[in-house]
C-alpha cells in the first residue's frame, strides 16, 4: 500500500479501506484515488481504470476517455523502441504514477533558503531577480505579479480572437476544434511513447489562432495561467488557420529540477494555407551529476503539418538538459509550396546522451526544408544526428539543404550522425553535408593572445560554431541561450 | 506464401542440397572444411533478413528467394572457348588472366604463364591441398562469418580465386580475373570464393570482371578477404556487368596494416538485384584507403552499395566518392560507414554521395554514417542527390547536340570523376564506352 503512505487519515478508516480492498483483490483496483488536503497523486500503475480516472478528474467528455482509452489498448500491443543510440536501464511502466493533480510547493521565504549552486547558475544566466524567486519556488512579492502581467496578455490575446489556454480548457470549451485537429499530426498509434501520451497526457497547451491573424507576442508556456509546473505527459496543440502567424516558446533557460524521471511529450502543429509557426525551445532539465546518476528521461514526439499551400513551420531547438534526450521535430509538407525549417543545438556533457534530429517529409508541388544542426559533445556524452530527409513521388521541384556539424571536446565523447534520404522524385535536389572537428588549438592561440582566457575563447569559439542556430531563436532567448552553452559547457575543458 | 514461410522454405532448400554436396567431398580435411562447418552452423542459426533488419532496410531480397537455386558444384561446368570470353575481356592493355566459371577455377581458360616470381595465382582448391601452410597466418581473418549470405557462400563455396604475393614483388602488369555465372541448363548458384594477399612492400593491382553466361536465372553469392600487409599497395576493379535479369551478391573484407595502400574501385552495370558489402579495417598506422563508386542503372535494377570503413588507429586517411545514374525505375541505396574508434587520432575521413536520377521512376536512398569516438579527427560526409542541370544541358543543345547525346555528355562527365581516377588508361576508356552503352541514349558504335 505504498501509494498511501502519505495519508494523513486515521488509521481505523485506512483499516476499513484495506478490508474493502481485501474484497475486491482479484479485480482491478478502482478507486485507487487518494485525495488529501495538499495533493492528489494516482496510485502506481497504468490500466484502464487509472485513464478513466485521470479523464473524469479532468472532466472530460466521454469522446476524449474513449479516445485515450483506444490509444491505451493500442499501447498494449507496442513494444518499446531499441533503435536508439542511447542505453539506459528499462523503465517500469507500473513503477509510475499517471496522475498528479500541482500541488502547492513549500514555499521559501526568501533567496537566502535557495540551493547557493542554483543561485549561482541563475547569476550567470542574467535572469532576474524576481524571476530569479519564481523559479526557485520563494513567495513572489506583490510587487511583481506574475498573474496580472498574464492576464494582461490574455486579454490582448482574446481582442484578437487567438485561443491560447489548457489544453484541458480547451477540450471542454473548444472540442470541435480539438477532436478535428488533437492525434491528427501524431495519431496514438505513431509510436510507443506517442501513444502513451495520448492515454495518459496530464496537461498541456493550445493555440488557436485565427485566419489572417498575426500573433502580437510570443506566446510561452511561462506565461499561461493554468500551467505552472511542467507535466510528465505534456500535449500540446498549436493551430494556424489561414494566413496567420505564431511564435511559441517552450521551456526556458533555467534548470529545472523535476522529480519524474521520465517525460514523454506530444506536440502537434498544424499550418494551413500561407499559415506560419515558429517553435522554439530551450530544454534544460535535469542532466544527472557528474557520474551520470539521475537526470531526466526526454522522450518527445514533436511533429508540425505543413497542410496548406505556402505555409511554413519552423522548429528551433536548444537543448543542453536531460540524462537522455531523444527527439525528433519533424516537418510534412504536404501543402504545395511549403516550407519546414529546422535549426537545432545540442550539447551533451559528462554523461549525457543526445538521439535528435529531424524528419521531413516532402510530399507537395515545389516544397522547400532546411535542416541546420549542431551537435557539440564533452566529457563522457554520446551525441547523435539522426534526421530523415524524404522526398515522395509526388513532390515536383521538392528541395533540401542538410548541414550537421559535430563538435568534441576530449576523446571519452562520440559524435554520430545517421542522415537518411530517400528520393523518389527526379525533379528533387536534396543536398547533406556533415563535418566533426574540433576546437582548433590555433584559434584558442590567436583568442589568448589578444588577452582573452582559454575558458572564455572556447565560449567564444563555440558560440561562433552555433551562430547559425541562435540567430534564429526569438532575441531575448538567444542571448541567454548563449549564457546557457557557456554554463552547461562548464569544465569540460582544461 | 507469408514472407516468414518462404524464408524458411529456401532455408531447407539450401541445406538439403548440402547432404548431397557434402557427399561429394569425399571427406577431404582442410581449412575449407573448418570454414564450411561453422558456416552450416551459422547458416542455420541465422535468417535471412527482412527489410526490418537496418542494414537491409532498403533492399528487399523476396525476389532471390523465390527461386531454388541449384549450388554450381551438382550441376556441370559450361563448356566456353578462349574466343568465347576473349570477348569479354578487357583489352588493349597487358595482363595476366585467370578464369573462374561457376566459382570453379578454369585452368584452360586462364594465361599465368611467366608470372614474376613470389607470385602465386591458382585454384583455391588446389593450392589449399598442395600447400596449406601458405594460409596459416590469415586463417584467423579468413574464418568471420558476420551475415547469412556469407555463410551461404562458405557452405557451397569450393573453389575460387587466391593471390598470394611475397614480400617486395611488385607486379609488372594487372592481372584481369574474369568470373563467368550462369548456366544454359538451370538456375544456379555460384560460390566462388577468393583470397588475396599482398605481403610487406609488395604491389599488384586486380580487376575483377564479373560477367554473364546463357539465358537461365542464375545467384552469384561471392566473397574476397584481401589482407594488405605493411607497406603494400593493391588496386582493386570490380566491374560488374551481369545479366540484367541476374541476382549477385558480394561481401568484399579487407585488413590493412602499417602504411599501406588499398584503391577499390566499385563499378556496376548489371544484375537485377545486388548488393555489394566492402568493409575494410585500417589496423594500422599512417594508411592510405580510397573507395570509388560507380553505378549505373535501369529498367527495374536494384544496387545496393554498403561501405565500412573502419578506423582503428590514428594517423590514417581515408576518402570515399560514390556516384550513382539512376534511369526508368531502378532503384539505388548507397549506405556508408565510417567509423572512427576511441584513440584513432589525428584521422582524415572523407566522403561523398552524389546521385541523379534521369526519370520519374527512378529512386535512390542514401544513408552516410559517421561514428566518432576520438576527439582530433577531421570527417566530413556529404551527399547529394538531384537532376541534370537544364541549362548545361541547354548550352551544350545550343551548340547543335541533339538532346539525348547532350543528355549522355553531362551523365558521361558526372560520372568522369570517378573513372578519372582509374590508373590503367585503356581501362578508363572501355569504361567510358560502357556508360554510353548502358545508357541506351543513343545508339552505341564500337569504334
Amino acid at each position: 500500500m505504498n501509494e498511501l503512505k502519505e495519508n494523513k487519515r486515521p488509521l481505523e478508516e485506512i483499516a476499513e479501506d484495506m478490508k474493502v480492498l481485501e474484497d475486491l483483490t482479484k479485480a482491478e483496483y478502482k478507486w485507487g484515488f487518494v485525495t488529501e488536503i495538499e495533493s492528489e497523486v494516482a496510485p502506481k500503475g497504468l490500466n484502464e481504470d487509472i485513464i478513466r480516472l485521470i479523464s473524469s478528474k479532468k472532466g472530460e467528455p466521454e469522446w476524449m476517455t474513449e479516445w485515450r482509452l483506444k490509444a491505451y489498448r493500442h499501447w498494449l500491443t507496442m513494444e518499446e523502441p531499441k533503435w536508439p543510440n542511447v542505453s539506459y536501464p528499462p523503465i517500469d511502466f507500473q513503477d509510475i504514477s499517471y496522475y498528479s493533480a500541482p500541488k502547492k510547493r513549500s514555499q521559501k521565504k526568501s533567496l537566502d533558503e535557495v540551493d547557493p549552486e542554483l543561485l549561482k547558475t541563475f547569476e550567470k544566466l542574467g535572469i532576474p531577480l524576481e524571476e530569479q524567486k519564481a523559479l526557485a519556488g520563494v513567495a513572489v512579492d506583490a510587487v511583481f505579479d506574475s498573474v496580472s502581467v498574464a492576464t494582461t496578455f490574455q486579454k490582448t490575446l482574446k481582442e484578437k480572437g487567438i485561443i491560447f489556454c489548457s489544453i484541458s480548457e480547451a477540450i471542454r470549451e473548444y472540442p470541435d476544434l480539438v477532436k478535428k485537429y488533437l492525434g491528427s499530426v501524431v495519431p496514438y498509434t505513431d509510436n510507443f511513447y506517442a501513444a502513451l501520451n495520448s492515454a495518459v497526457f496530464s496537461d498541456g497547451s493550445f493555440v488557436y489562432v485565427p485566419k489572417g491573424v498575426r500573433c502580437p507576442m510570443e506566446l510561452s508556456t511561462y506565461f499561461r495561467i493554468n500551467a505552472k509546473e511542467t507535466g510528465q505527459f505534456e500535449r500540446t496543440l498549436i493551430i494556424a488557420d489561414e494566413g496567420s502567424y505564431v511564435s511559441y516558446l517552450e521551456g526556458c533557460t533555467a534548470p529545472i529540477r523535476d522529480n519524474n524521471q521520465l517525460h514523454a511529450a506530444v506536440v502537434e502543429l498544424i499550418a494551413l494555407d500561407y499559415a506560419e509557426i515558429k517553435y522554439s525551445t530551450v530544454q534544460n532539465w535535469y542532466p544527472g551529476d557528474k557520474e551520470g546518476k539521475g537526470g531526466i528521461y526526454n522522450f518527445v514526439t514533436k511533429r508540425g503539418a505543413c497542410r496548406g499551400k505556402h505555409s511554413k513551420i519552423s522548429w528551433t531547438q536548444v537543448e543542453t538538459g536531460s540524462a537522455i534526450t531523444w527527439k525528433y521535430p519533424s516537418c510534412i509538407l504536404q501543402g504545395d509550396y511549403s516550407v519546414g525549417e529546422f535549426y537545432s543545438v545540442a550539447v551533451t556533457n559528462n554523461y549525457q546522451q543526445a538521439d535528435t534530429g529531424t524528419k521531413m517529409i516532402h510530399l507537395g508541388k515545389y516544397t522547400k526544408s532546411t535542416v541546420v544542426s549542431k551537435g557539440i559533445s564533452a566529457g563522457k556524452s554520446k551525441n547523435s544526428y539522426r534526421g530523415l530527409v524524404k522526398i515522395g513521388k509526388n513532390a515536383t521541384g521538392a528541395r533540401n539543404f542538410t548541414q550537421c556539424d559535430s563538435m568534441l571536446m576530449g576523446d571519452k565523447c562520440s559524435a554520430n550522425t545517421f542522415p537518411y534520404i530517400e528520393v523518389e522524385n527526379d525533379t528533387a535536389k536534396v543536398e547533406h553535408e556533415a563535418t566533426t572537428s574540433k576546437v582548433g588549438e590555433d584559434q584558442i592561440f590567436y583568442l589568448n593572445q589578444r588577452g582573452i582566457s582559454t575558458e572564455d575563447a572556447i565560449n567564444m569559439i563555440v558560440n561562433g560554431f552555433c551562430k547559425e542556430v541562435f540567430k534564429e531563436l526569438p532575441m531575448e532567448f538567444a542571448v541567454e541561450a548563449q549564457k546557457l552553452l557557456a554554463v552547461s559547457l562548464e569544465g569540460s575543458v582544461g | 506464401m507469408s514472407q516468414s514461410v518462404l524464408y524458411s522454405k529456401v532455408k531447407n532448400w539450401y541445406l538439403s542440397n548440402f547432404e548431397i554436396f557434402s557427399k561429394r567431398l569425399n571427406g577431404s580435411k582442410n581449412f575449407f572444411n573448418e570454414i564450411r562447418e561453422k558456416a552450416v552452423a551459422k547458416f542455420t542459426e541465422l535468417d535471412f533478413p527482412t527489410r526490418k533488419n537496418e542494414e537491409w532496410k532498403y533492399t528487399d531480397i523476396t525476389p532471390i528467394l523465390k527461386y531454388n537455386f541449384v549450388p554450381s558444384a551438382l550441376v556441370s561446368i559450361p563448356k566456353l572457348t578462349l574466343d568465347e570470353i576473349n570477348k569479354l575481356l578487357f583489352k588493349d592493355f597487358d595482363f595476366y588472366l585467370a578464369t573462374i566459371v561457376n566459382g570453379v577455377f578454369v585452368e584452360e581458360l586462364s594465361n599465368l604463364e611467366n608470372l614474376p616470381k613470389g607470385v602465386i595465382i591458382g585454384s583455391l582448391n588446389k593450392i589449399l591441398k598442395d600447400r596449406p601452410e601458405l594460409f596459416d597466418n590469415y586463417a584467423n581473418d579468413f574464418l568471420s562469418i558476420d551475415n547469412i549470405f556469407n555463410a551461404l557462400n562458405n557452405v557451397y563455396a569450393y573453389d575460387g580465386l587466391v593471390m598470394i604475393v611475397e614480400k617486395n614483388v611488385i607486379i609488372d602488369k594487372p592481372i584481369q580475373v574474369l568470373f563467368i555465372n550462369g548456366n544454359n541448363e538451370s538456375e544456379v548458384l555460384s560460390s566462388p570464393k577468393n583470397l588475396i594477399i599482398a605481403k610487406e612492400n609488395s604491389q599488384l593491382s586486380v580487376i575483377f570482371n564479373y560477367r554473364g553466361f546463357g539465358d537461365k536465372k542464375y545467384f552469384t553469392n561471392s566473397t574476397v578477404n584481401v589482407s594488405i600487409d605493411e607497406g603494400a599497395i593493391l588496386d582493386y576493379y570490380k566491374i560488374q556487368e551481369e545479366n540484367e535479369d541476374s541476382y549477385h551478391i558480394e561481401k568484399i573484407d579487407v585488413i590493412q596494416s602499417t602504411k599501406s595502400v588499398f584503391n577499390q574501385f566499385n563499378i556496376n552495370f548489371g544484375g537485377e538485384l545486388v548488393r555489394n558489402d566492402i568493409n575494410t579495417k585500417l589496423n594500422g598506422e599512417y594508411i592510405e584507403t580510397h573507395f570509388y563508386g560507380l553505378y549505373l542503372v535501369q529498367g527495374k535494377q536494384h544496387v545496393d552499395n554498403h561501405t565500412l570503413i573502419d578506423h582503428a588507429k590514428p594517423n590514417c586517411l581515408s576518402n570515399e566518392l560514390y556516384k550513382g545514374i539512376l534511369d526508368d525505375n531502378s532503384h539505388g541505396v548507397f549506405n556508408g560507414k565510417i567509423f572512427v574508434r576511441p584513440g584513432a587520432q589525428k584521422t582524415n575521413a572523407y566522403q561523398q554521395n552524389k546521385a541523379v536520377l534521369l526519370s520519374s521512376g527512378a529512386k535512390l536512398d542514401t544513408k552516410p554514417q559517421l561514428e566518432i569516438f576520438a576527439d582530433d579527427v577531421k570527417c566530413t560526409h556529404g551527399a547529394a542527390v538531384g537532376h541534370l542541370d537544364e541549362s548545361a544541358e541547354f548550352y551544350i543543345r545550343s551548340r547543335g547536340v541533339p538532346e539525348e547525346l547532350a543528355k549522355s555528355i553531362l551523365i558521361r562527365a558526372f560520372a568522369n570523376d570517378v573513372v578519372e581516377m582509374m590508373k590503367i588508361g585503356e581501362l578508363k576508356e572501355q569504361i567510358n564506352h560502357k556508360i554510353f552503352e548502358h545508357l541506351h541514349r543513343i545508339e552505341f558504335k564500337n569504334n
